[in-house]
């Protein structure tokens, strides 16, 4: 066993600091546990959210920009991210920076600095396959998750656009369900794991985003899953807001942070885990 | 449903901007629908994604700017990940918003909302909304 001890930048994000804080909770809780050491960026700010899509729109990539900057002027050459919103967006600013001279150009007469950086935008899924291996991984489990039928939800942001993010096949991803399995669960077949949860459009158009969530919800519970497992505070908020409105029998939504630490052995009341999944997991018992 | 098109009358100074900002080109795409099929807000578009890319082809894009569907477009890359051209669709939407921005008044699809709703959103969902209107 390798016992590097890279200390990772760590990113959390606006929402990670207040509606989600179990996500960044558990995240924390599960890398002490796996002896990962993350130093969260001090003075981190927004990472805006969306990168431009347009050719002359560099004023859009000023956030992301500004944050990995800052991660390099702190000693950061990694930094990792948990929110689906900060993973793509960082690391799509990223890819486009290094191609792009004219944007570079500007943005550093901008931000006052004499060469953008090249920090690597990492996501926990990635510390966990790369850094951790699967090995270990399945060696540091303290409470298998045996008997826990979980849907494996991606979303769209962590995958896409592939050529940029270089994540996992956009198409039919396998990560979340390798990692889930060394932690014991059994993971159903669920078509709609790439698919869109409504995204933003709760804000302008509420029905818009739920029916796109309902498709998801319906296709995990034809997948018999017990619960459904979340990368993205953001569509984590679609499908429970979905299924409150609907009143339909609520399929439980985890973090799947929350997962990864209860795995490794932290207590389920220390993670920050909302109902009705709360009770579902505290279901599973103390660590062996 | 037919639609009567004037092909004599291509929007060439449109078009050219659209193909600029987006930096695709339209005329790789062969309609086979994949775009169409896979987008999952469809539902939400007077044009489908696939009949867009085809108006663009002959040349008519003023009608692309007034209509809702590059609104309806959240840029979840569904498209551009089942494309076998290569087309990444997104960024044509994005183009499009961006000249009716640019051109035109406000954007198509946002009212007001009581502030109350608003208050108990996601934050990256207000911050992604309100980045879609602005630039």
């Amino acid at each position: 066993m390798s016992e590097e001890k890279k200390t990772f930048g760590y990113y959390p994000g606006c929402e990670l600091r207040n509606r989600v804080k179990g996500l960044d909770l558990s995240a924390r809780r599960a890398c002490r546990a796996l002896g990962i050491r993350l130093k969260e960026l001090k003075d981190w700010t927004c990472c805006g959210g969306l990168v431009p899509q347009v050719k002359d729109n560099y004023m859009g990539f000023l956030a992301p920009a500004r944050i990995l900057v800052e991660a390099h002027a702190q000693g950061f050459d990694e930094l990792m991210t948990l929110c689906t919103f900060c993973f793509n967006t960082l690391r799509r600013a990223a890819f486009f920076l290094q191609g792009h001279a004219e944007a570079r150009k500007r943005l550093e007469l901008f931000l006052g600095v004499e060469g953008l950086p090249r920090v690597k935008v990492i996501h926990l899924l990635e510390v966990l396959r790369d850094h951790v291996g699967l090995d270990r991984l399945r060696e540091s489990v303290q409470r298998p998750l045996k008997g826990l039928r979980v849907a494996p939800y991606y979303g769209c942001l962590l995958l896409r656009p592939a050529q940029e993010i270089k994540l996992d096949n956009p198409e039919a991803p396998t990560l979340i369900e390798v990692i889930l399995e060394a932690l014991g669960c059994e993971v159903t077949d669920f078509s709609s794991k790439t698919d869109c949860c409504g995204s933003y459009h709760i804000v302008t158009n509420g029905q818009v985003a739920g029916q796109c969530s309902d498709l998801i919800l319906r296709s995990a519970v034809k997948s018999k899953a017990d619960m459904l497992v979340a990368m993205c505070p953001l569509c984590q908020f679609n499908l429970d807001w979905r299924q409150k409105q609907t009143r339909t029998a609520p399929l439980p939504v985890v973090y799947f942070p929350q997962l990864l630490a209860l795995a490794l052995g932290e207590p389920v009341d220390t993670l920050g885990v909302a109902e009705p999944a709360a009770t579902a997991l505290s279901a599973l018992g103390s660590p062996t | 449903m037919s639609q009567v098109i004037s092909l004599h009358r291509r929007e060439e100074e449109l078009i050219k901007e659209i193909a600029e900002l987006s930096e695709q080109n339209f005329y790789a795409c062969y309609q086979c629908g994949k775009c169409t099929s896979a987008c999952p807000l469809t539902f939400a578009m007077d044009e489908p994604p696939h009949q867009i890319l085809r108006f663009l082809q002959l040349g008519q894009a003023k009608r692309l700017i007034e209509s809702r569907s590059p609104w309806a477009c959240i840029g979840c890359l569904s498209c551009a990940t089942y494309c076998p051209k290569g087309v990444d669709l997104a960024r044509i939407m994005e183009a499009l918003r961006t000249v009716h921005l640019r051109r035109l008044d406000a954007p198509f699809c946002y009212t007001q909302d009581d502030g109350e709703r608003l208050s108990t959103l996601p934050q990256s969902a207000l911050v992604a909304a309100l980045r879609k209107v602005t630039w």
